[in-house]
């Protein structure tokens, strides 16, 4: 229970406030929910994150770990306070830029900080923006472009395009169509969006056992206990299918658990009270009685003998994914060269800044869900199979979501705040606590990995045979995606003529593992990268130019048979590469031979591919442009912006198709009640496929336009949709026409699909319509004593086809590396043991070297103006880049990663042993 | 129901220590962190408005940090080369933000085994001060910290400084931190050392301490013993000096690799001092 509350006088921006509330109160929650400035983020509660920095009489502080009776008498500033005037400070200018926020959630705490540094040394340097912004975590934007702003403030270095002139949107450097809210801290995420009507506040209570059995007793005792209680919702209340999932055949996990709890942090029950009530109510004090049961581990689950999970994954196998080449088995035995390797992952958080956030409203017959979403249309779908209801009776409103990297394509929240508000009748809030979110949601698979390659006495490659265990925990979610994906990409971007690549998804007691930037890529990319290294090495060839011998090129064969006939790059990337990877290893190995201390260098190189979109499935996007009375041109966008950029790119292909400036363009975006259904941000898919379904629809709409005034297809629009034709200027009478729902005139529609086949029993066939391409390097510094590994530079070449915004493809790139470097050196979640931010470590900005990305621009012609996708090859390449280059400074092949020093140290000691 | 209190002085502080033992709150930086989704029904007290908690004092004797000082406060004092390894634990503890609102009491007194101020405080011979409203006591730090998170503080006591001797001769200090991000980051092994001179430049007493591998960060008195009317030199430094650390396996790191990167970072440390 809290204090009484007591009054506190202090200033804020610079106005005196007065809050009444208990002393021991977060200042961070007294500026949030008293004051209302929501600018000021809240991603940990406990110091970790820094994304609610403010200024204590100008010193940043953790706006989280000031109680508010420690303001008293004192100045707060916080990041409404940095614009003067309705303007824009220089350092928000210089963020916005320079593509310094993505998704944002961080920005706030990032201008504080830099806020503090800039006010006692105008002129950092970078050591010192480093240590000044040390504190602030960002998942999104590998720290970079955040550095170069806050170095820029000052200096007028302006890399953007403003105002791009009609049909030069795309390929320009236009700030982010949504960026100014996320500098001033006035965009709504989850937690900001919540109205006051919402104030009941749902609580799921958790398994605290890895496996068990459950009852739920008499809760009469609990409601007399606590009168704020309202409801304590159980599986009993969910109207519908207690039942979720992606797959409409994986459709198992329950909203609350039916008296078993297959994994720690499953709800079983959610109390819905006033936030005081629901935040006194501790766990203990529900009666439920448990009865811990063995846990069914990654390792006793593929032993075989552990009790079945689900009646539908026999032997917990949930599924198994397969891709058979030529005759590997035969080529292997045959072949002059062979190497083989295993390659053991652990769990991968998300990490994204913001918790999940988020209310549910009934109205009438309808259910509202405003919250955070990588995929507002299947949260729909899945929101009406558990109320029981149909699709269009749900709407889903995302709001700005603080990152996803695939972890919000899971529903999380979404079913106890429907069932809640459902059920009901009333509107209901929810905001996950860091641990919360950590110990519920999806990771990264862990993997266990078998792999063996062979190549001829010429160094090229004859066959490569895989398989990887993927741990896909305790639900489907995205396992079979996982288990699809996998062997396609097995054996990395490289011409093999026998194959066989085999993949399962294995359940366990853990929590479930799902989407996460690659889908089971990322992991077996460390297989086929060490057995490249240690190919290249066996046949006596450069590690980069086996690479370039075995590279894919235009025109070749697929294992799946699938024949490349545009946009293949890698040779591009690696050509790109190679003069800084001889220059980079000539260094390395002349430090090495003077180095008398415990440091070595090394650098190393990995390449990747990666079908953009689904695998074999059709995953369309459609998008409407239309055009109201008078005459605003709006773009609705189901495509979700998640910080990738997507409200951005949308824009510019869509302006760029309709031929009028990008800033004349509205847009809206992700409300399912205005918007078609785009799909999911995942898979890279945004940009070729939705960009696609911009690009018809703006065409369309051109076309219905000029239509209007009988003009001819070459004709201009200006902004004001006076067109030019020939020496003909007309004005379409709009007003004379009959709006729709949206208020628009004239609308132009645009679906996409990718053309994919589906693939035979042996996983051939066409897969993906398009595939990525990237070649990086990694330069390290080992410290041979204590195991440790600084990564100190990163040059990445990626052929995105066409880079419709450079910024933001650069932006992308930069925090794919930091997710990268993480997975290689750092990230590894156990359940039960760091779930925070504290003891689950993610790259700080100090961890991130100076990285250089080389565009390659290799176009596809069925992409939007040549444009392929990039968010998740931004990732897949960095980890085996940085294990080849420990490799290369101190001669040991980490193959368990997070390469940790405790391992890297181990592995030095293995060898000289 | 909880009750928040924040005196203006130490005197009303202790009076109400001693009518009802309080929960202590400084920078709130280990506090808040342990209460994350729950709100317990405690009674706090918050130190932060006692102007003599905080500072750094100086006179003949030594010098006085007071309990509520924070680690900024260390950055930006003038102190002599005795307390370059406190500094530069200060540098490390957290980010800027935890440096700015963290105090050396919290820090002390939340007793965690991976706290980057008390290997330095052992290795400054310290002493920690503690007042209640029946009177002071000090106590070595090595008698103060008792284990993880158990401290030798009665319940209606607070500490109110940290106090170090002035050494006879001149000193020179280090810390060598190992964790595995740059920035706010718990130290899987972290390394103190403090050396006294005599005039021809050999160690006349040397203390040196290891945190994060035992319970309580723990001093090496075999080493400290071998390096007196030595200069300060990484080869004097043999691994059975580490008998006393007693590692344990977690995230962050094994027990074996502990130990290991303990020897390394002695040595460091030692190598530092030389310099
Ligand atoms: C993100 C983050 C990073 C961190 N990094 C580091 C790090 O690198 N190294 C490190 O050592 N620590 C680290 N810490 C821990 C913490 O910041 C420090 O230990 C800090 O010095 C604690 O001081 P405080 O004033 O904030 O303590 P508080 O949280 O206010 O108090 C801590 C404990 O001490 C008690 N207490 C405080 N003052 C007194 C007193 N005068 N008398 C009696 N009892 C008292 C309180 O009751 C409480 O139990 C980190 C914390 C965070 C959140
Ligand atoms: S919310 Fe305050 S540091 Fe994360
Ligand atoms: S932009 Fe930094 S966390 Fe998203």
């Amino acid at each position: 229970m809290r204090s009484p509350a007591t009054r506190h006088a202090f200033r804020v921006n610079g106005r005196d406030i007065e809050a009444h509330v208990a002393p021991e109160t977060r200042l961070a929650d007294v500026l949030r929910d008293t004051l209302g400035l929501t600018g000021t983020k809240i991603g940990c509660n406990a110091g970790d994150c820094g994304a609610c920095t403010v200024l204590l009489d100008g010193r940043q502080v953790c706006a989280c770990l000031v109680p508010v009776a420690q303001a008293d008498g004192r100045a707060v500033e916080t990041v409404e306070g940095l614009t003067r005037g309705g303007r824009l400070a220089p350092l928000q200018r210089a963020f916005l830029d320079h593509g310094a926020a993505q998704c944002g959630i961080c920005t706030p705490g990032m201008l504080m900080a830099a806020a503090d540094l800039l006010a006692r040394n105008p002129h950092p340097s970078e050591a010192e923006v480093l240590d000044g912004l040390g504190g602030v975590l960002c998942r999104c934007t590998g720290y970079r472009k955040i550095v170069e702003a806050v170095l820029s403030v000052g200096r007028d270095d302006v890399p953007v395009d403003v105002a791009p002139p009609a049909g030069r949107a795309v390929g320009a450097r236009l700030p982010k169509t949504d960026g100014v809210p996320k500098v001033t801290g006035a965009d709504r995420f989850g937690a900001d969006a919540l109205p006051d009507s919402a104030w009941l506040t749902l609580r799921a209570v958790r398994n605290p056992h890895a496996h068990a059995r459950f009852r739920i007793g008499e809760l009469a005792s609990l409601h007399t206990r606590f009168p704020g209680l309202v409801a304590v919702l159980t599986a009993r209340d969910v109207p519908g299918a207690n039942r979720f999932g992606i797959y409409p055949t994986g459709k198992d996990q329950p909203v609350f658990a039916e008296g078993i709890a297959r994994m720690r942090g499953e709800a079983v029950c959610a109390l819905v009270g006033d936030a005081e009530t629901i935040a006194a109510i501790r766990d203990e004090d529900v009666p439920i009685t448990w009865e811990p049961l063995p846990p069914v581990t990654f390792d006793a689950a593929l032993a075989g003998g552990a009790p079945d999970l689900h009646e539908h994954a026999p032997g917990n196998v949930l599924c198994r994914g397969r891709l058979i080449a030529g005759d590997a088995e035969a080529a292997l035995a045959d072949a002059t060269l062979r190497a083989a390797t295993t390659v053991e992952t652990g769990f991968v958080e998300h990490a994204y800044i913001e918790p999940e956030a988020g209310y549910a409203q009934r109205l009438g017959d309808r259910i509202e869900i405003v919250a955070c979403t990588q995929t507002p249309y299947m949260d729909r779908d899945e929101i009406a199979l558990i109320l029981g209801i149909a699709p269009g009776q749900v709407r889903v409103i995302p709001t700005a979501t603080g990152g996803g990297f695939g972890g919000k394509l899971d529903l999380s929240l979404q079913p106890m705040i429907a069932v809640a508000a459902w059920t009901l009748g009333r509107p209901v809030r929810c905001v996950y606590t860091r641990p919360e979110s950590m110990a519920s949601t999806t990771k990264r698979h862990p993997a266990r990995i078998s792999a063996e390659a062979a190549c001829d006495a010429a160094g090229r490659l004859v066959a490569y045979r895989f398989h990887g265990d993927f741990n896909t925990g305790a639900y489907a979610s995205w396992g079979p995606t996982v288990a699809n994906r996998v062997p396609v990409h097995a054996m990395g971007p490289y011409r093999v003529p026998n194959v066989r690549a085999t993949s399962a998804a294995i359940h366990t007691t853990d929590t479930p593992a799902g989407a996460f930037r690659g889908f089971g890529v990322p992991q077996a990319a460390i297989a086929h990268e060490a057995l490249m290294d240690a190919l290249a090495d066996r046949a006596g060839i450069d590690r980069l130019e086996f690479r370039a011998l075995n590279a894919l090129r235009k025109g070749d064969a697929t294992a799946t048979g699938q024949v490349l006939d545009h946009s293949v790059g890698l040779l591009a990337c690696l050509d790109a590469l190679r003069p800084r990877w001889q220059a980079l290893r000539a260094e390395a190995a002349a430090f090495n031979r003077a180095a008398r201390g415990p440091l070595r260098r090394g650098v190393g190189v990995a390449c990747m591919w990666y079908g953009i979109g689904n695998t074999s499935m059709s995953n369309p996007s459609e998008m409407t442009m239309g055009i109201a009375a008078d005459g605003t041109i709006t773009l609705y966008s189901g495509a979700v912006d998640i910080g990738q950029g997507s409200n951005t790119i949308m824009v510019q292909i869509a302006a760029d198709a309709l031929g009028v400036p990008a800033d004349a363009v509205r847009l809206v975006h992700g409300d399912t009640d205005r918007t078609r259904d785009a799909g999911k941000t995942s898979a890279s898919r945004q940009t070729f496929v939705s960009g696609n379904a911009a690009r018809l629809a703006g065409e369309d709409l051109r076309r219905k336009l000029l239509a209007l005034v009988n003009a001819g297809p070459d004709a201009t629009i200006a902004p004001d949709l006076t067109i030019h034709d020939g020496g003909r200027v007309v004005r379409p009478d709009l007003a004379r026409l009959a709006p729709d729902a949206n208020g628009d005139v004239v609308v132009g529609l645009g679906r996409f699909d990718p053309p994919t086949t589906a693939l035979d029993a042996d996983g051939r066939g066409v897969p993906y319509a398009t595939y990525g391409f990237a070649a990086q390097l990694a330069a390290v510094e080992v410290d041979v004593d204590l195991g440790t590994v600084r990564v100190t530079r990163i040059i990445a070449a990626h052929d995105v086809g066409r880079a419709v915004n450079p910024t933001q493809v650069e932006g992308q790139i930069h925090g794919g590396i930091a997710q990268g470097l993480g997975l290689a050196l750092m990230e590894e979640f156990f359940p039960g043991r760091n779930e925070n931010l504290h003891d689950y470590l993610i790259p700080t900005i100090g961890d991130i070297p100076p990285i250089e990305t080389i565009l390659i621009e290799d176009p596809e012609p069925i992409g939007p103006y040549g444009a392929k996708g990039v968010g998740e090859p931004a990732l897949i390449a960095t980890a085996p880049a940085i294990l080849g280059a420990i490799d290369h400074a101190a001669g040991v092949r980490l193959t368990r990663v997070p390469a940790t020093p405790d391992r890297v140290r181990a592995a030095i000691l293995a060898k000289s042993a | 129901m909880g009750r928040y209190l924040r005196p203006a002085s130490l005197a009303e502080a202790l009076a109400a220590m001693s009518a009802a033992p309080r929960v202590p709150l400084a920078g709130g930086t280990d506090h808040y962190p342990a209460r994350v989704g729950v709100s317990p029904d405690e009674d706090l007290l918050d130190l932060t408005a006692i102007p003599v908690l905080r500072g750094i004092a100086e006179d003949e004797t030594g010098w006085r940090f007071g309990a509520a000082t924070t680690w900024t406060d260390v950055i930006e004092a003038r102190l002599p080369p005795l307390f370059d390894g406190l500094k530069a634990a200060a540098r490390e503890v957290g980010g800027v933000q935890i440096q700015n609102a963290g105090t050396l009491g919290g820090n002390l007194c939340n007793a965690s085994p991976a706290a980057d101020g008390t290997p330095n405080w052992l290795a400054l011979d310290a002493e920690v001060e503690l007042a209640s409203a029946a009177g002071a006591r000090t106590l070595p730090v090595g008698a103060f910290v008792l284990g993880n998170r158990r401290t030798a503080r009665r319940a209606d006591e607070l500490v109110t400084a940290i106090r170090v001797r002035r050494p006879p001769g001149p000193a020179r200090a280090t810390f060598v931190k190992l964790g595995a991000r740059r920035y706010l980051v718990i130290s899987i092994v972290m390394v103190a050392a403090v050396a006294i001179f005599d005039r021809a430049g050999r160690i006349a007493a040397a203390r040196v301490a290891v945190g994060a591998c035992s319970p309580v960060p723990v001093r090496l008195p075999a080493l400290e013993a071998r390096l007196v009317g030595e200069r300060p030199d990484p080869a004097l430094v043999e691994p059975a000096d580490l008998a006393p650390l007693a590692p344990i396996d977690d995230v962050r790191g094994t027990a074996a690799y502990r130990r290991d990167a303990a020897l390394t970072l002695v040595r460091r440390a030692l190598a530092g001092l030389a310099a």
